[in-house]
């Protein structure tokens, strides 16, 4: 019998350069409140996932859910690391689900973790821009992360007429929430110019286009529904319908440069499994690595046609007050974005919503309490869709 | 945040890969002689760039070469004014996708083109040409 699946424990690090904590103390940041949060510790654990990717290449440790177990007293528990790019959490959370859906497991916790800030920047970009398909991309060609969503925007300004001010909204809206947010690394409001004025990374997309490189950890606890009884949980927030899908790895064989793919099949699967429709969805979290990625989210996951992204963000549709308020933590722009954490944080943020638990001035008014997280991995290589319901 | 805190360092690695070409040798060589191949699966007659050893349509491993050529329309392009680590000593570069008459599409840069100039839509030839470490690689250039 296919069970329930209820987020019933949250916690969250601060994001933004953690020279002051190891991969060990920053996990345990995230861990500790979340336990707090469902009311368990460690030993209550069947499963551990955890989702990371920069295991010797960002940060110095391999078996970083090996580490996180032991600091965090779950030593024991089944243990595994996905990896799905920036959408590791994602499919942590997915591998979680399905071990608990299937009857495997009643209670597992999941762990978003990078720390990206131990290296010099040009390393980090170089590990990064090797993420598409070294060999044919990288090798000869130095592409870089910036660069394969500038792509991205040069076509899709091309073909739809989005402007670099389009883009600079984006970046404005989310500094705007993630100046409400605490955990946020960029806790600022900035303007039009301050984007537009920004140095160059890879044109047309300048620094304020670009998410930043962050050190940051979420957890969840995630339990099955006969264990939200048991443990007498408040306000489970269940996972509804969870869709993924994918694209190829030489950016050379898509089909075309403005939108991706894999967001508009993993968003449909999403719907599908979990019995709405687009308009029904009254808060969400999408994937802005880069200004262009929110626009072209906005498009893929059906929230608009094709094309009108960038009228949805100049008509104020994605704040507080508009048809579906975006990012209201600032998204990856300004909370920051910890590769292996994004998708779980997204969770997090989601959770806290739906619970109507964040910061007043950024609390999305709620009626139906159906939340969407958009998480892509790579440049659209993968994507997960997940849809939370209180 | 920007407070440097107490750190120490890890030892040091450094990793270089011997990357297996022996399957797509004739595109390497091919390239010394300032020819660009892909490949065509001789069961199904899908054309693919970059050129493979096994086809993933039918799983043939029945290849046949052939050449690139002719015109190709930019679908899409970007300036990288900030570089990973290998490539600090090149000067800024174009990348583009260029789609060929046949409908193969490839990613390179694109040299010899005024930034300003460069447009989506516009077109380019593909030609070989050496980078800065004397070796062949392919890349557009305007028409
Ligand atoms: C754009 C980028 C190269 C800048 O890196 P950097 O030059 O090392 O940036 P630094 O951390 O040295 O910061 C320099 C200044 O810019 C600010 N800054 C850095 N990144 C920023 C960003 N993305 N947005 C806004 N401000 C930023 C910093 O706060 C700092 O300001 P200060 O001097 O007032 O303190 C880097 O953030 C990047 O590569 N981002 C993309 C990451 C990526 O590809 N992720 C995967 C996406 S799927
Ligand atoms: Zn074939």
């Amino acid at each position: 019998m296919v069970k329930k699946v209820a987020i019933i424990g949250v916690g969250n690090s601060k994001f933004g350069i953690r020279q002051d904590v190891n991969i060990a103390e920053l996990t345990f940041e995230s861990v500790k409140p979340a336990f707090e949060d469902a009311g368990v510790v460690g030993r209550d654990i069947d499963l551990l996932v955890l989702g990371s990717v920069g295991s010797g290449g960002w940060y110095e440790e391999m078996l970083p859910a090996v580490i996180a177990a032991e600091y965090c007293g779950l030593t024991g528990a089944g243990l595994l690391r996905c990896e799905a790019a920036c959408a590791s959490g994602s499919a942590a959370v997915f591998t979680a689900y399905s071990a608990i859906v299937s009857g495997n497991t009643d209670l597992a916790l999941v762990i978003g973790l990078e720390k990206m800030r131990e290296i010099d920047t040009p390393t980090t970009m170089e590990l990064i821009g090797r993420a598409g398909y070294y060999l044919w991309e990288f090798h000869n060609f130095g592409m870089t992360f910036p660069a394969y969503y500038a792509l991205y925007a040069t076509s899709h300004m091309a073909k739809y007429g989005t402007t670099e001010e389009d883009l600079a909204l984006v970046a404005v809206k989310n500094h705007k929430y993630g100046a409400m947010n605490p955990l946020a690394q960029f806790q600022r409001e900035i303007t039009i110019d301050d984007v537009l004025s920004s140095p160059i990374v890879a044109w047309p997309l300048k620094l304020y286009d670009c998410s930043p490189i962050t050190d940051g950890s979420s957890a969840l606890v995630l339990a099955s529904e006969e264990k939200v009884k048991e443990l007498g949980i408040d306000t489970p927030i269940w996972i509804s319908g969870i869709g993924s899908s994918s694209d190829t790895a030489n950016l050379s064989k898509r089909l075309n440069y403005v939108g991706l793919r894999p967001s508009v099949i993993a968003s449909q699967r999403a719907y599908k499994a979990s019995g709405i429709e687009p308009n029904q969805v009254e808060v969400a979290s999408v994937h802005d690595c880069f200004t262009i990625a929110e626009i072209m989210a906005y498009e893929d996951i059906g929230l608009c046609m094709k094309g009108d992204g960038a009228k949805l963000i100049q008509d104020g549709q994605t704040e507080i007050g508009g048809k579906i308020p975006i990012n209201l933590d600032g998204g990856l722009k300004a909370k920051g974005h910890p590769i292996g954490a994004t998708g779980v944080s997204m969770m997090y943020e989601l959770t806290k919503q739906l619970r109507e638990e964040v910061e007043k001035t950024r609390q999305a008014p709620l009626n139906k309490y159906i939340a969407l997280a958009h998480n892509v991995g790579g440049t659209g290589h993968y994507c997960f869709v997940t849809i939370l319901r209180r | 945040m920007g407070v440097s805190m107490p750190t120490f360092k890890s030892r040091p690695i450094t990793l270089i890969y011997d990357i297996p070409n022996s399957k797509t040798l004739q595109f390497w060589d091919g390239l010394k002689e300032g020819k660009v191949y892909a490949t065509k699966c001789k069961k199904c007659g899908k054309a693919t760039f970059p050129p493979v050893a096994d086809c993933s349509d039918c799983l043939s491993s029945e290849m046949e070469w052939f050449e690139l050529k002719g015109e190709a329309e930019i679908e899409a392009f970007t300036h990288i004014i900030i570089r990973p680590s290998s490539f600090q000593q090149e000067k800024p570069y174009t990348v583009v996708i260029g789609r060929l008459n046949d409908g193969i599409k490839i990613l390179t840069w694109l040299k010899g083109s005024k930034l300003s100039a460069v447009k989506v839509g516009m077109k380019a030839k593909l030609v070989v040409r050496s980078n800065s470490e004397g070796e062949p690689i392919y890349m557009f250039v305007p028409i």
